[in-house]
C-alpha cells in the first residue's frame, strides 16, 4: 500500500510531542502505536459512540475518524492526561464515587464529554445533560449513574 | 496488620476495586496488546447465506506487497485435521469448508504486519459458490428441504444430545420435551381455553469492545492465547482437544472485558488465532471490527405458541407451550438455551399439567448464543403476555390474576422440583406498591393515552457446574485470589474480594485478585449466565475458610493459645525464621444437580432461582405510536447483595438493555443478508432513551443455599421487561402486540387495524 508519511509535532497532555503517521492514521491508531495510550479506543469506528474521544485545541473530538495527520500544531489531550499531577479531575473523581461505569470501555470518551459539558455548563439539568452525552454510547447503561456523577463533579468543580 | 477489618466485608457498597484504572484510561483490556512481531488478521467472509464453495481465488491478495500469508479452510486443516469447535455441537469450522452456511461467515484470512495492508487484499479475494437453497425461519426450517448441515455432531459433553448424534438430513438440533400431569384432560374439562402466539427479533450483544483474540506460539509445545473471553478454562480445554494436546500446552489469558452479556462465551476467534500462529510462525492479533461483530453472534430469535386452561375463577390449571429457536447456522451453546429455558418456559406459575415441546432449528443466519438470560427473556415475553391477555379477558386485575396463580414457596414448579428461595410475591408486590397499583391511575386524555403493566420471570442456573479457586496468604498476612471468573463490568473482582475479607477479616481493598489466566488461576466453568456470584463465591469461601484453617493449624503448631491474637506476620517468622512461605487455600464447589428424567422431570433442576420482574406507566402518542416510558420499576430478588451498590448497577444495566431489545433493537434481513449491520443503523439504547424516571430494587431475601445469603444477578431485571411495556400498551390503547420490537410503527399500525375492526375510520 502507497502511504504517504507525515511528520507532526504537537503538544500531547501538556508536554511536545512529535510522530510520522501515515496520511490514513487514525488518532487512536496513532496514539496506541506510538505512544502506548490506550484510554481512547475504538470501537463503532464510525463516529457514532464516543469511545475514541480526545480533546483536540479544547474541543473532544472522535479519535477513530480524525486523522492524525491533521494533529500538527495542535494541544492533544487525552484520558491519560487529566491525573499527571497525582490527583484526578473532578470528574474522575465522581464517577469513581457514584460507580458511572461498569466494563469502563466508554469512561474515557464519557468523562472528557463531560469535562466540556460542565466547562461550556457548570450546573447542567437532566436534559441537558442527556442532550449533550446523547453522542456517548455505554453498553452497559451506567447512564442513570453518569447522570449522577456530572451532578456530583458539577459540585465538586463549584466548590473548588 | 493494618489491613485487618473491624467491620463486615460483605454488604458493604464499596467502588469496584479497578475504579481508578477505568477512569483514568489506564485499564487493561487485551485490545491494549502488542506482541513483538505480530501479524494482523482480516477475514473475508461469505456474501451469500447457503452454497457449495468452488473456488476460492487468493492470488490478488497474495500479491499486494505485505501481505504475510493467505489462508483458507483447507491451510487451516494442516495444523487442525479436524477444525470444528463449539460448546454443544462440533459443528462449526474454523473458516468455511466445502459450504458457507451464512453470509458473512468467515472464509478466508489475509495476514500482514500492517493492518491496511491485510484489510485491502482481504478486499481482493473472490470466491465463487453453487448456490443452496436457504432456510430461514425457526418453524420452516423444521420440515425444510434446505438443511443447514448435512450430519449432526452432537460434541458429546451433554448426554441429552446423545440421540442426536449422526442424525442426518434435519435442521433440529436439539427437541426437549417436558410433560407433567394430564394436559389434555386439564383441556378438555376448562372453562377457558386461550391460546396465543408471540414472536421475538433478532438482536445482538454489542459490547463496546469488539471482539479480540491474540495468539502466539510460545515454544514448539506450547501456545498463548490472549482473549477477551467470559470462558477462558473452556477455550483452554477446547483449543487442546482441536490440538490434540494435553490442557497444560494451552495458556488462556484475559484482561479486563470491554462488555460481554454472553458475546464472548465458547470459542469465538480463539481457533482462528491458534490456527493462524501455527501456520505462520508468527503472532497473530485477530481483532474484528463492530461490523463483523454483528456477523459473529446474536441472540436468538424464537415463536413461542402458548395455550392455557383456566377455570372461571382465573385459576391456571394446564399450560402447553411450543417454542421454536432459531439458532443461525452454528449451534453454539443454542442447545443448553433450549432445554434450561424449556424448564421454565411455563412461567412462575403453580400449574399442575403443563407440557413443554422446545426445539432448537439451525437456519442460514449468523449463529446465537446466549445473550443476558439464556433465553428466559424471550419465554417472559411471551407468557406474562399471555397471562396479561387472559386475565384481561376475564375481567381480572392482572396483578390479582398472578397472585392467584403465582408459585408459592415450596410448591413444585413444571419439572417437579420445589420452589426455594425465589421470592415471587415478594418482588410482584412491591412492583404494584411502587405502581400504586391500587389507587386510580391517570389514563390520559385525547391523543395521549397512558397505561401501566407488569410481568414478572424466572431463570433456572445452569447445572451442574464447577468453580475452583486458591487464596495465598504472604507472610505479612496479604492475601491474592486466583479465580477464573473474568470480570467483564459486572463488579465480580470487587465481589469476590469482599468474600475472601469477610472470611479472613481484611479489608476487601487490601485483597488482590488476579486476571483470569489457565496457567495460573485454576478451573471454572465460565462466567456466563449469572453463575458466577453462588459458584465462584463458594469456591472462594471455602478457599478463604481453607486458609484460616490453616492459620489455626499453624497457630497450634506454634503452640499459641487459642484465640491469641498475635499478628500474622509474627506468626510467619516464628514458623519460618524469617519473613517467608504462604499460607495456600483452596476451595471447590460444585453444586448437586439431577438430570431430567425422559419427561422432562428432575426434583433438583437448579442450584437456585432467579426471580426478576418490572413495572412500568407508559403514555402513547395515538397519532404517531410513539410511545413514552414515564416510570420503570425493576425488582429482583438477589439473595443477600453482596455489594448492593453494584447490584443496583447490574439491575439498572439490565434493564436498560431489555428496553432497547424490547422497543427498537431488530437485525434485519433481506433473504439472508444483514442490511443494518453498524450502530448507524443498528441502534442502541443511548441517553435519550432511559425512561424519564426509573428505579431498581432488590426485596429483603436470603438465598439460604448461597454464599452469605446471595446469587446471581447479572441477567434478572431482564426478564419482565418487556411484557410489561406491551401489556401497558393494552393497557393504554387496547391494541395487543405480539411482536418484538415494540417501535411506534408496530403501535401505530395495530391502531389503525383496531380503529377499523371498530369501524371508528
Ligand atoms: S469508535 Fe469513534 S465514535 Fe465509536
Ligand atoms: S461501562 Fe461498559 S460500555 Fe459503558
Amino acid at each position: 500500500m502507497d502511504a504517504q508519511l507525515k511528520s507532526i509535532r504537537f503538544t500531547l497532555n501538556g508536554a511536545p510531542a512529535s510522530a510520522t503517521v501515515a496520511t490514513h492514521h487514525t488518532v487512536v491508531e496513532m496514539l496506541q502505536e506510538q505512544f502506548g495510550l490506550f484510554g481512547a479506543r475504538e470501537s463503532c469506528a464510525q463516529g457514532l459512540c464516543g469511545c475514541c474521544t480526545v480533546q483536540v485545541d479544547g474541543t473532544a473530538m472522535t479519535g477513530c475518524l480524525t486523522l492524525a495527520a491533521l494533529l500538527d500544531g495542535a494541544d492533544v489531550v487525552t484520558i491519560e492526561g487529566l491525573d499527571a499531577d497525582g490527583t484526578l479531575d473532578p470528574v474522575q473523581e465522581a464517577f469513581i464515587e457514584t460507580g458511572a461505569f461498569q466494563c469502563g470501555f466508554c469512561t474515557s470518551g464519557m468523562i472528557l464529554m463531560i469535562r466540556q459539558l460542565l466547562d461550556a455548563d457548570p450546573d447542567p439539568d437532566d436534559g441537558a445533560i442527556r442532550d449533550y452525552l446523547s453522542g456517548n454510547l455505554c453498553r452497559c447503561a451506567a447512564y442513570p449513574e453518569i447522570l449522577k456523577a456530572v451532578k456530583l463533579a458539577a459540585k465538586k468543580r463549584a466548590a473548588a | 496488620m493494618s489491613a485487618t477489618a473491624k467491620t463486615r466485608q460483605v454488604g458493604r457498597s464499596l467502588p469496584r476495586l479497578e475504579a481508578r484504572e477505568k477512569v483514568t484510561g489506564r485499564a487493561e483490556y487485551i485490545h491494549n496488546l502488542r506482541l513483538p512481531g505480530m501479524l494482523h488478521a482480516k477475514i473475508f467472509r461469505s456474501d451469500i447465506p447457503h452454497g457449495r464453495i468452488k473456488t476460492i481465488d487468493v492470488s490478488a491478495a497474495a500479491a499486494v506487497e505485505g501481505v504475510f500469508a493467505v489462508y483458507t479452510g483447507e491451510d487451516i486443516k494442516r495444523v487442525i485435521p479436524d477444525p470444528y469447535f463449539g460448546p454443544a455441537f462440533h459443528d462449526q469450522p474454523i473458516l468455511a469448508l466445502d459450504k458457507v452456511r451464512y453470509a458473512g461467515e468467515a472464509v478466508a484470512v489475509v495476514l500482514a504486519s500492517d493492518p491496511h495492508v491485510a484489510q485491502a487484499a482481504a478486499d481482493l479475494i473472490e470466491a465463487d459458490y453453487e448456490e443452496l437453497p436457504a432456510v430461514f425461519d425457526e418453524v420452516e426450517a423444521m420440515d425444510s428441504k434446505a438443511i443447514v448441515h448435512e450430519e449432526l455432531k452432537p460434541a458429546g459433553t451433554f448426554p441429552d444430545l446423545k440421540h442426536l448424534k449422526g442424525l442426518r438430513d434435519t435442521n433440529v438440533a436439539l427437541d426437549f420435551h417436558l410433560r407433567r400431569g394430564d394436559t389434555d384432560k386439564a383441556f378438555a374439562e376448562a372453562d377457558h381455553v386461550f391460546e396465543h402466539e408471540f414472536k421475538t427479533q433478532r438482536v445482538l450483544h454489542l459490547p463496546m469492545e469488539p471482539l479480540i483474540s491474540l495468539a502466539e506460539c510460545t515454544s514448539d509445545r506450547t501456545v498463548t492465547i490472549h482473549t477477551a473471553s467470559q470462558s477462558p478454562s473452556f477455550v483452554r480445554i477446547e483449543i487442546a482437544r482441536l490440538l490434540g494436546w494435553a490442557d497444560n500446552q494451552v495458556r488462556v489469558r484475559t484482561a479486563y472485558l470491554g462488555g460481554g452479556y454472553g458475546a464472548k462465551l465458547y470459542i469465538k476467534l480463539e481457533a482462528l488465532a491458534v490456527a493462524l500462529t501455527l501456520l505462520a510462525r508468527r503472532p497473530v492479533r485477530v481483532a474484528i471490527g463492530m461490523d463483523e461483530v454483528f456477523l459473529t453472534i446474536n441472540k436468538h430469535p424464537t415463536t413461542f405458541k402458548i395455550r392455557s386452561a383456566v377455570t372461571k375463577e382465573g385459576k391456571v390449571t394446564a399450560r402447553a407451550c411450543d417454542v421454536w429457536w432459531n439458532g443461525g447456522a452454528y449451534a453454539d451453546i443454542g442447545p443448553r438455551v433450549t432445554q434450561k429455558s424449556g424448564f421454565t418456559a411455563a412461567g412462575p406459575y403453580d400449574i399442575d399439567n403443563v407440557t413443554i415441546d422446545s426445539y432448537a432449528a439451525y437456519t442460514n443466519l449468523p449463529p446465537a448464543g446466549a445473550l443476558r438470560g439464556f433465553g428466559i427473556p424471550q419465554l417472559v415475553w411471551a407468557y406474562e403476555s399471555h397471562t396479561d391477555l387472559i386475565a384481561r379477558e376475564l375481567g381480572i386485575d392482572p396483578v390479582e390474576f398472578r397472585r392467584k396463580n403465582i408459585l408459592r414457596e415450596g410448591r413444585p414448579q413444571a419439572t417437579g422440583t420445589a420452589m426455594k428461595d425465589a421470592a415471587f410475591d415478594a418482588v410482584l408486590e412491591r412492583i404494584a406498591e411502587r405502581l400504586d397499583w391500587e389507587k386510580p391511575f391517570d389514563r390520559g386524555a385525547g391523543t395521549k393515552l397512558r397505561g401501566r403493566g407488569v410481568g414478572i420471570g424466572f431463570k433456572a442456573c445452569i447445572a451442574p457446574t464447577t468453580s475452583v479457586a486458591v487464596v495465598n496468604m504472604g507472610a505479612d498476612g496479604s492475601c491474592t485470589l486466583y479465580c477464573g471468573t473474568v470480570d467483564m463490568g459486572q463488579g465480580s473482582d470487587t465481589a469476590m474480594a469482599q468474600m475472601v475479607a469477610e472470611v479472613l477479616d481484611l479489608e476487601a481493598e487490601a485483597v488482590r485478585v488476579v486476571r483470569p489466566d489457565t496457567d495460573i488461576t485454576p478451573y471454572d466453568m465460565g462466567t456466563l449466565g449469572s453463575r458466577s456470584l453462588y459458584h465462584m463465591g463458594h469456591a472462594v469461601r471455602l478457599a478463604a475458610e481453607d486458609v484460616k484453617a490453616r492459620l489455626a493449624a499453624l497457630a497450634d503448631e506454634l503452640g499459641l493459645p487459642p484465640g491469641s491474637n498475635i499478628p500474622i506476620p509474627e506468626m510467619f517468622v516464628k514458623r519460618y525464621g524469617m519473613r517467608a512461605g504462604n499460607i495456600i487455600g483452596t476451595g471447590t464447589f460444585v453444586p448437586s444437580y439431577t438430570s431430567p428424567d425422559a419427561d422432562g422431570l428432575t426434583p433438583d433442576a437448579t442450584p437456585f432461582w432467579m426471580v426478576g420482574g418490572a413495572g412500568v406507566e407508559i403514555e402513547v402518542d395515538t397519532e404517531t405510536g410513539h410511545i413514552k416510558i414515564e416510570r420503570l420499576v425493576n425488582v429482583c430478588d438477589v439473595g443477600t447483595p453482596i455489594n448492593p451498590a453494584i447490584v443496583e448497577t447490574q439491575i439498572s444495566g439490565g434493564a436498560v438493555m431489555q428496553l432497547g431489545f424490547t422497543m427498537f433493537e431488530e437485525m434485519t434481513f433481506d433473504e439472508g443478508q444483514l442490511t443494518n449491520g453498524t450502530l448507524a443503523d443498528y441502534r442502541i439504547p443511548g441517553f435519550h432513551d432511559l425512561p424519564a424516571t426509573m428505579t431498581n430494587e432488590t426485596v429483603d431475601a436470603v438465598q439460604q443455599s448461597g454464599p452469605f445469603g446471595a446469587k446471581g444477578v447479572g441477567e434478572s431485571a431482564t426478564f419482565g421487561v418487556s411484557p410489561a411495556i406491551a401489556n401497558a400498551i393494552h393497557d393504554a390503547v387496547g391494541v395487543r402486540l405480539t411482536s418484538l420490537p415494540l417501535t411506534p410503527e408496530a403501535v401505530y399500525t395495530a391502531l389503525q387495524k383496531s380503529n377499523l375492526e371498530n369501524g371508528d375510520s
